[in-house]
């Protein structure tokens, strides 16, 4: 990861679980949706977050976002470790880091325009004269390619994608230090994705924003990221910049998940390695290794002995075997 | 002879002083054997075409065509009951999100079943047995067992398979896959697709795999038609289209994809979106989009001619060819 700028946002051991009720009779089981996760992200740097349903990258983002509370690790937020702090001084860490979510169909209120969608935080947050807020709330909107008259309108009025530039709007309004955006382009067309996706990195560029990139769309993370973290079933299994990830990547899960993504052009086109099988449930989880049932490398090793993360060809991979396994 | 020829279909909906064609005029053939690939945005009217083929659009949307033949039937003048012999048997149909499309009430072995007890005749052991071979077909492990699940147990690509179980049931002559993976992750995608690709050429079924993925059609189409807002705008040989498109939009289309421009730091973005009822442009449905735009298109709608509908086509260099 990037060594020369400290590190903004730093997890350690994230981990989230969850009761969930089985009926009257039986005991309540333990979802293991975060188990120890651990990165760093630095300033005005892309994180991506890579994994499919299931592998807790959503939960990762209520752990950001301050939503909810770990279960065990620590969070630092600008340095500032999230669970001992106040709760005044919690309140104004919220709002520098924001969010961005998937459905902009479902993530808006029907009910409200976007003047009054995009002042709720600065209400909440600011002590900004109307006036003043109304004059940010007109530059913001431009700034995501949106008309000072859009201000009036409500979100049926717009496309996707536009609703999507006013999910952008309302979570950079605060000019916050990290976004979170959690599959922000999936429910987008093709051609709207594009400049969806041009937008974050012209708002990147001029405020500086760190974003943390959660996205199951290998070949957008490629585009957008600066460092990739893949996930699998609540933990990271391989870490490290892009380039190293996307010329070699080396732990059995990325490379499967790389070879699934289908490409245009033949000689983009990676030898498919089939995973066998579906996700295991996080109520059951497996012994050892998660993804060792799929694996076809696996040996008695990685049934038994869970593996952690460790640096290997510039990068933290959480595999047995990786020496083994011919590139 | 082609199994299925669309010629001039169109389905309209709203008012009847001003219907917004939902599908304006759309040409097709798909020949036995062969997979074709249809790509489009959100309101192309890809799907809406298709539904239309098997008779699922229903009042208030108005569906007409000057031919519409499958396999030696006339299916305009069919009658109801003629239709539904054809329909779902020789044609079938897998939908976008199995979760949904499924019945939540009855096991997926009773809806698997449902169409070979109609179509084929098919009782008692004869039924079970075909409904255990099919689940095979589709690689659901311990099918016996998994017959008796509800839709609720199984997984989004569990599902899907027992969506493809269905579609197939029957050996249709034509299998319409409607966004089959969408709603998949990309490693289930990938199995699902190996999956279709493997039924298709086993058992010389036609496909036409409907989609908004540029990339997961060039892996399986052998031709594929790239429609806009209603109408087909590009139809070509799948190497060819990815190698040279003609029509300005399939080059945008293609450019925006991100693997398109690797190490570019923007992607270039097509500006505006596709017109909806209000804002159709009286010329070329895509004038107010193109980079290329003329005077002449503004004013009127371009034909399909040689399988690109623009008056001046894309050459091999990606540049409007005047003349």
């Amino acid at each position: 990861m990037d060594k020369t700028s400290a590190p903004l946002l730093e997890a350690e051991g994230l981990t989230r679980h969850y009761k969930v009720n089985q009926g009257l009779f039986r005991p309540a089981a333990t979802v293991k949706a975060l188990n120890g996760v651990s990165f760093q992200l630095g300033a005005a740097r892309t994180l991506a977050v890579v994994g499919e349903s299931g592998c807790g990258k959503s939960t990762l983002a209520r752990q950001l976002t301050m939503i909810e509370s770990a279960t065990a690790g620590s969070l630092r937020i600008e340095g500032v470790d999230v669970a001992r702090v106040e709760a005044d001084t919690i309140k104004a860490m919220r709002s520098r880091v924001q969010m961005v979510f998937q459905n902009p169909y479902a993530s808006l209120n029907p009910r409200k325009t976007i003047a009054y969608t995009l002042d709720e935080p600065l209400t909440i947050n600011t002590q900004l004269s109307a006036k003043a807020r109304a004059e940010k709330i007109e530059i913001m909107l431009a700034k995501v390619g949106l008309r000072a008259e859009h201000a009036r309108r409500y979100p049926h009025m717009f496309s996707g994608g536009q609703r999507q530039r006013v999910a952008i709007a309302r979570a950079m309004v605060l000019e916050p230090r990290i976004l979170v955006a959690d599959e922000p382009v999936s429910a987008l067309d093709v051609s709207i994705q594009a400049q969806i996706l041009n937008l974050f990195m012209d708002l990147q560029q001029e405020f500086g924003t760190s974003y943390v990139f959660i996205s199951h769309n290998l070949s957008v993370v490629e585009h957008i990221a600066d460092d990739v973290m893949v996930m699998y079933l609540g933990s990271a299994v391989e870490c490290g910049s892009k380039a190293t990830l996307f010329a070699q990547p080396l732990h059995p899960y990325t490379r499967a998940l790389m070879s699934a993504t289908p490409a245009i052009r033949p000689e983009d086109r990676r030898v498919k390695i089939p995973i066998l099988g579906e996700l295991p449930s996080p109520l059951h989880m497996p012994t050892g290794c998660a993804f060792h049932q799929r694996c076809s490398y696996a040996n008695e090793r990685c049934a038994h002995e869970v593996p952690t993360l460790r640096l290997y060809a510039d990068r933290q991979i959480a595999c047995h075997r990786v020496e083994e396994i011919p590139v | 002879m082609a199994l299925l020829t669309i010629k001039n279909l169109r389905v309209e909906f709203g008012a009847t002083a001003h219907p917004f064609p939902a599908v304006d005029g759309v040409d097709l053939q798909v020949d036995r054997g062969e997979m074709l690939g249809i790509v489009g945005e959100s309101g192309s009217g890809k799907s809406v075409a298709m539904m239309a083929l098997m008779g699922l659009i229903e009042f208030p949307g108005l569906v007409s065509a000057d031919q519409l033949q499958f396999d030696g039937h006339d299916l305009l003048k069919a009658s109801a009951p003629q239709k539904r012999r054809v329909i779902g048997k020789d044609i079938a149909m897998v939908f976008q999100d199995a979760q949904s499309s499924l019945n939540p009430s009855y096991t997926v072995g009773y809806q698997i079943k449902e169409s070979l007890k109609i179509h084929l005749g098919l009782q008692g052991d004869a039924l079970q047995r075909r409904a255990i071979e099919l689940m095979e077909l589709v690689e659901i492990p311990d099918p016996q067992a998994r017959l008796n699940a509800y839709p609720h147990q199984l997984s989004g690509g569990m599902n899907q398979r027992v969506m493809i179980a269905m579609a197939i049931s029957c050996n249709p002559k034509l299998l319409i896959a409607d966004e089959p993976t969408t709603a998949l992750d990309v490693t289930i995608q990938s199995q699902i697709m190996d999956l279709l690709v493997r039924l298709q050429r086993d058992q010389q079924m036609a496909m036409i795999m409907i989609t908004h993925d540029l990339a997961v059609i060039a892996e399986v189409a052998q031709r594929i038609c790239v429609m806009y807002a209603g109408q087909v705008v590009e139809e070509s040989l799948s190497a060819a289209l990815f190698d040279a498109p003609r029509h300005p939009y399939t080059q945008a289309l293609l450019a925006a994809i991100p693997q398109h421009s690797k190490g570019a730091r923007r992607l270039s973005a097509l500006a505006g979106m596709v017109p909806g009822q209000y804002d159709r442009p009286l010329g070329c449905l895509m004038s107010p989009r193109c980079p290329y735009v003329k005077e002449a298109c503004r004013i009127a709608r371009p034909a399909l001619l040689q399988g690109v509908r623009c008056i001046t086509p894309l050459n091999s260099e990606g540049l409007p060819q005047h003349g």
